[in-house]
C-alpha cells in the first residue's frame, strides 16, 4: 500500500456526472427503442378472493394489441426470490389490492392505459385479512436468546416497558420503476431497466421464461434512485415487460406512473416492537426482551431477511449480558413490503433507542451518560454470541457527535426555555447511537460467493468489471478510486463497465451497505493480482497511458484482454451458524450518532428542526464528499420517516398514493447537517474502509422522538410524529 | 395543430395536439429526453424548464401555451466536455447522485442565477422548495448553488465596474 493516499480519501469527481449534468445520461425511459410498445398492467381491484372469470370486451380492437395473461408465460408462473410464491400474473386468486392480473400493450402509451377498461375481472371475494397481529401465517420467525433475561429483568433495579408501532414507508426515488424487453435474433432475452440487482433479475427472467442463464442478458440503464425499492421488485416489472415483448415480437417498456409505482410496489416493513429493558441503579442494561411482529404483506419477497436484519440490530449498540429477542413477519393481503434502506434495522433501532430514553428518565440519568456507561467497544459481545475484534467507533462517535452539538449546553438552554410558560414553543435535545451491520448477514456472502474482477486490454485500457450498480451512492467513482489506488495509476485511467449481465460477474446485488467493503475488497484483490502479472513487487506500476499500453501488450501477448478475478472468501474467524442464529453475523459494523435540536410550536403543534449533528465511524472514507452525501441523504429520508411520511392505508392499500398526498422532505423541511467521520478502519476492508449507506437511516427517528420527550415530556411511541399525535401525547384534541 | 416556438435559440415546429404535455414534446417530439417525468401532476418539479426565462414544471403545460415563447431545458446549459458554471458547481459540490431530479433542479437553480439571486441559504431553499430530491438531502445542492450565485454576482461587479 502506498504511504500517502493519491486517490482515495479525495474528492474525486463523479465518473458519471457530467452526462447527468447535461441530460445526457440515459434513464430507461430515455431509450428510444425502434419499434417499441408500451406497456400497462391490469390490477386486481379487490384484496383477496378468487377471480371467477377476466373477459377481454368483445367490441373492442383487441387485433391492436398485444395482451398476456398467465397462461402465456412460457416458464413458471412465479417471481423467483427466496420463496416462488408470488405469482407473476395472478391466475385463480388475488392476495392483494393492485395484484397483477393482466398485461396490455400498445405503440401509443395512452392507448395501452385506456384498454385496461375494456378488460371486466369478475372477483368472489373474501375478507381480507389487514391486521398484521391477527395474521396466522407466519413467513419467517427467529428466536435469539442469551443468558437469562427473566431471572435479569426480575433482579433489575429498574425494568421499563415499551411498545413501538412503525408504519409503511415509500421509497420515493424520483425516477419510477420502469423495464423494457426484447429478444434478440438468437432467441435471448435482454431487458434494460432501472435496478439495483442485475444477476437477481437474470434469476427471476430464467425462471418465468424456461430459459438457460446465456439466453437471459440483463442491463442496467442509469438509474434514479432506488433505497432498495428496486432490489427485488425489477425482478417483476422486468419479466413482464419481456412477456409482452415474446408475444409482440417487438420491444416493449412499462414505466409506472408515480401512483401506480406508490400503491403496488414495496414499502419498508411496518412493525409493532415490544420491548422490556432492565438496569442496575447506575443506568447499567441487565436484561432486554424484545418481541418484534413485522407484516410482510401477501408474498414473502425479502421479509425474512428483513426480518433478519431488523432482529440482528434490536437491542442496539449496547453491551447487556441477558438478551431475548423473539420476532416474527407475517402475511397480510396488502401489497409485499420488501427492502427499503437500512432493511429492518430502523424499525427496532428505534424502539431500541426509546427504551434507553425510557431508562434514563426513570433513573434520572442524563441520555448521554447511560449511552456512555452502555456503548459497546472492541471486545464486547453481541446477542448472537459475536465478540467484537476491532473496528467499533461507537464510543468515538457518541462524543464526537456531544462536542459538536454542544449537547449539554444545549440541552441545559432547552430546559431552561421550557421552564417560562410564556415561550411560543417547547425546545428538545435528542441523542441516538446506532450500529449497522455491512454485507449480508452470517452466512450469506458466503452463499453469494460474489466475485468481482480487472480487465487489462491489450490497448492498455483498465476496466472494472462487477455487477454492483450505481444509483447515485457513487459506486462507479469508488470502485475507480480503489482500483486506480491499489494499482498507483491516475483515476483517469481507470473506466468502469455498465453492469450487464453479459460482461461483468456477478458480484452480489448492490445492497446491505455491502458494495464499498466487499465488492470494494474483491476488486482491490484483483487489483493486485494485475499488479503483480504487470510488475515485479517493488517497481512502481506503469502509471501513464503509454507505458500501460506498452505493459498490456507484453501481459496480454496475442489475446486482446487479460482477465484478473478475486471471489469472496470467508475470513478465517468468522463463523456462523444458520440453524442456532448465533456467531459473527457480520464482519464489520459502522457506526453513527445524531444530536437532533428542535422546537414544537404550543400552538400548531408542528416541529421544526433548529439543528442537527452526525458522527459516523464508517472505518476509512474512501471519498469524503460521497459519504457525506450519503449520510445527509439517509439522515433526510430519516426525518422524513421520523415526522413527515404518512402513509394512509385503507381496505388493504395506500390511498395516498402521490407525491401530492405523500409528503417527502424539501428543501425547507431540511436543515443544514453538520457532518463528522470518525474512522476505526476495518483491517479487511479497502484500505479500511466499511459500509455507508443504510447507517443513516436508522438515528434520525429515535433522535428525533428523544428531542420531542425532551421538549414535552411525554413519549411518542407511533411515527411520523406528526402535530396530531404531539396533541394526543398531551391529552389534547388536534380538532380543537 | 401546428405549434412554432423556441428551444434552446432554436425555432423548432410541433405538430398535433395542443393538450399535449410540454414533457412530452420535448422528449417525444423534439428528441430532448434530458427533462425528465418524476410525478405528472406538478409536485416534484424533475422537469422543471424555463418559459421565457421563469421556471415552469413542464407536465402541467399545454404546448399550446409555449406558442411563440421560448423554452429552454438541461440541454442549453452545456456539454459534458464543456460543463456551463451551475454544472460545474454541482459537480463539484457532489450536488447531483442519481441525477433524476438534477435537470429539474438545474433550471431552477439557473432561473435563480440569471436573475442575481443571493447566495443566502434560506433564499436558496425558498426557491428550491418546489424541486424534490430523495438522494442528497439538498444540503450539497445548496452549497453548489451559493457557489454559482457568489459567482454570477463576481461576474456582474466586474461588469459594472
Amino acid at each position: 500500500m502506498p504511504a500517502v493516499n493519491k486517490v482515495v480519501g479525495r474528492n474525486a469527481r463523479r465518473r458519471e456526472g457530467p452526462d447527468k449534468l447535461c441530460g445526457v445520461a440515459k434513464y430507461v425511459d430515455d431509450h428510444a427503442l425502434p419499434g417499441c410498445l408500451f406497456g400497462a398492467t391490469l390490477r386486481s381491484t379487490i384484496a383477496c378472493g378468487r377471480i371467477r372469470s377476466v373477459t377481454l370486451d368483445p367490441a373492442f380492437p383487441w387485433h391492436e394489441y398485444v395482451v398476456v395473461t398467465a397462461d402465456d408465460i412460457p416458464g413458471a408462473n412465479y417471481v423467483a426470490l427466496i420463496e416462488n410464491d408470488q405469482p407473476l400474473l395472478a391466475k385463480d386468486r388475488v392476495r392483494h389490492l393492485m395484484e397483477p392480473i393482466l398485461l396490455v400493450a400498445h405503440g401509443a402509451r395512452a392507448k395501452a392505459y385506456a384498454a385496461l377498461a375494456h378488460v371486466r375481472v369478475e372477483y368472489e371475494e373474501e375478507a381480507p385479512l389487514l391486521d398484521p397481529e391477527q395474521s396466522k401465517t407466519v413467513f419467517k420467525t427467529f428466536h435469539i436468546e442469551r443468558g437469562a433475561v427473566e431471572a435479569a429483568l426480575a433482579a433489575a433495579a429498574v425494568v421499563v416497558e415499551g411498545e413501538y408501532r412503525l408504519p409503511h414507508q415509500e421509497q420515493a426515488y424520483i425516477e419510477t420503476n420502469g423495464a423494457a424487453a426484447w429478444f434478440e435474433a438468437d432467441g435471448t432475452l435482454v431487458t434494460l431497466g432501472s435496478l439495483q440487482c442485475p444477476h437477481y433479475v437474470v434469476k427471476a427472467l430464467k425462471a418465468a421464461f424456461g430459459l438457460p442463464e446465456e439466453k437471459v442478458r440483463v442491463i442496467q440503464a442509469v438509474t434514479g434512485g432506488g433505497f432498495g425499492g428496486k432490489e427485488e421488485y425489477p425482478n417483476v416489472i422486468c419479466a413482464h415487460a419481456g412477456l409482452l415483448a415474446r408475444k409482440a415480437g417487438r420491444p416493449v417498456k412499462i414505466i409506472y406512473d408515480r401512483h401506480e409505482d406508490m400503491a403496488a410496489t414495496t414499502k419498508r416493513h411496518p412493525a409493532l416492537v415490544r420491548f422490556r429493558s432492565g438496569a442496575t441503579r447506575d443506568g447499567r442494561l441487565v436484561g432486554q426482551d424484545v418481541e418484534i411482529l413485522m407484516d410482510g404483506g401477501a408474498y414473502v419477497t425479502l421479509s425474512p431477511v428483513v426480518l433478519s436484519r431488523g432482529t440482528l440490530h434490536a437491542t442496539g449498540p449496547y453491551d447487556c449480558p441477558n438478551v431475548r429477542i423473539r420476532s416474527r413477519v407475517v402475511a397480510t393481503n396488502t401489497p409485499p413490503n420488501g427492502a427499503f434502506r437500512g432493511f429492518g434495522a430502523p424499525q427496532t433501532l428505534f424502539a431500541a433507542e426509546m427504551q434507553m430514553e425510557r431508562l434514563a428518565q426513570k433513573l434520572g440519568i442524563d441520555p448521554l451518560t447511560i449511552r456512555r456507561r452502555n456503548a459497546i467497544q472492541a471486545g464486547s459481545t453481541l446477542p448472537v454470541g459475536q465478540t467484537l475484534r476491532e473496528s467499533v467507533g461507537a464510543r468515538q462517535a457518541l462524543e464526537a457527535c456531544a462536542k459538536r452539538s454542544a449537547y449539554a449546553r444545549r440541552a441545559r438552554e432547552c430546559t431552561r426555555w421550557n421552564r417560562s410558560p410564556r415561550r411560543p414553543s417547547w425546545r428538545g435535545i435528542g441523542l441516538a447511537l446506532v450500529h449497522h451491520g455491512a454485507g449480508f448477514t452470517g452466512s450469506g456472502e458466503l452463499y453469494l460467493g460474489s466475485r468481482a474482477a480487472v480487465t487489462l486490454t491489450r490497448d492498455g485500457e483498465l476496466r472494472v468489471l462487477s455487477g454492483s450498480t450505481e444509483f447515485g451512492q457513487g459506486t462507479t467513482t469508488l470502485f475507480s478510486q480503489i482500483v486506480a489506488e491499489t494499482l498507483g495509476v491516475p483515476l483517469e485511467l481507470v473506466t468502469v463497465e455498465t453492469p450487464d449481465t453479459a460482461r461483468v460477474p456477478n458480484s452480489g446485488p448492490t445492497v446491505a451497505s455491502r458494495t464499498c467493503m466487499m465488492v470494494g475488497r474483491l476488486l482491490r484483490e484483483a487489483a493486485l493480482e494485475l499488479r503483480a502479472a504487470v510488475t515485479a513487487s517493488k517497481s512502481p506500476f506503469p502509471d501513464t497511458q503509454p507505458a500501460l499500453k506498452a505493459a498490456a501488450r507484453k501481459l496480454c501477448g496475442d489475446a486482446p484482454a487479460k482477465r484478473f478475478e478475486a471471489v469472496y472468501r470467508k475470513p478465517d474467524w468468522v463463523s456462523w451458524d444458520d440453524k442456532s442464529y448465533t456467531g459473527d453475523a457480520y464482519e464489520a459494523y459502522s457506526y453513527g450518532a445524531m444530536a437532533v435540536e428542535l422546537e414544537i410550536d404550543k400552538a400548531t403543534f408542528e416541529t421544526a428542526i433548529r439543528g442537527v449533528w452526525i458522527a459516523a465511524d464508517i472505518g476509512t472514507v474512501i471519498h469524503p464528499l460521497f459519504a457525506e452525501g450519503q449520510v445527509i441523504g439517509g439522515a433526510t429520508q430519516g426525518l422524513g420517516y421520523a415526522l413527515l411520511e404518512s402513509t394512509l392505508y385503507e381496505g388493504g392499500v395506500m390511498k395516498n398514493a402521490r407525491f401530492t398526498d405523500y409528503t417527502i422532505p424539501t428543501t425547507l423541511d431540511t436543515p443544514r447537517m453538520d457532518v463528522v467521520f470518525v474512522p476505526s478502519p476495518y483491517s479487511l476492508g479497502p484500505f479500511g474502509a466499511k459500509g455507508v449507506g443504510e447507517l443513516p437511516m436508522d438515528f434520525p427517528a429515535p433522535a428525533v422522538a428523544a428531542a420531542v420527550r425532551h421538549a414535552i415530556s411525554r413519549f411518542v411511541d407511533t411515527l411520523p410524529i406528526t402535530p396530531e399525535r404531539i396533541a394526543s401525547a398531551l391529552g389534547k384534541d388536534a380538532a380543537a | 395543430m401546428r405549434i412554432r416556438f423556441t428551444v434552446n435559440g432554436k425555432l423548432r415546429s410541433y405538430s398535433g395536439s395542443g393538450m399535449k404535455r410540454l414533457l412530452d414534446v420535448l422528449r417525444e417530439d423534439l428528441s430532448l429526453p434530458g427533462t425528465k417525468e418524476g410525478c405528472g401532476e406538478g409536485e416534484c418539479g424533475a422537469c422543471t424548464v424555463l418559459l421565457d426565462g421563469q421556471a415552469v414544471v413542464s407536465c402541467l403545460v399545454p404546448v399550446a401555451q409555449v406558442a411563440g415563447r421560448r423554452v429552454k431545458t438541461v440541454e442549453s446549459l452545456g456539454r459534458p466536455d464543456r460543463l456551463g458554471p451551475l454544472q460545474e458547481a454541482f459537480l463539484a459540490e457532489g450536488a447531483a447522485q442519481c441525477g433524476i431530479c438534477t435537470p429539474g433542479m438545474l433550471m431552477t437553480a439557473s432561473a435563480y442565477v440569471q436573475r442575481g439571486g443571493r447566495a443566502d441559504d434560506g433564499a436558496i431553499r425558498r426557491e428550491l422548495a418546489g424541486n424534490l430530491c430523495r438522494c442528497t438531502g439538498y444540503q450539497h445542492i445548496v452549497s453548489a448553488v451559493q457557489k454559482a450565485a457568489r459567482r454570477g454576482t463576481a461576474r456582474r461587479t466586474r461588469r459594472r465596474a
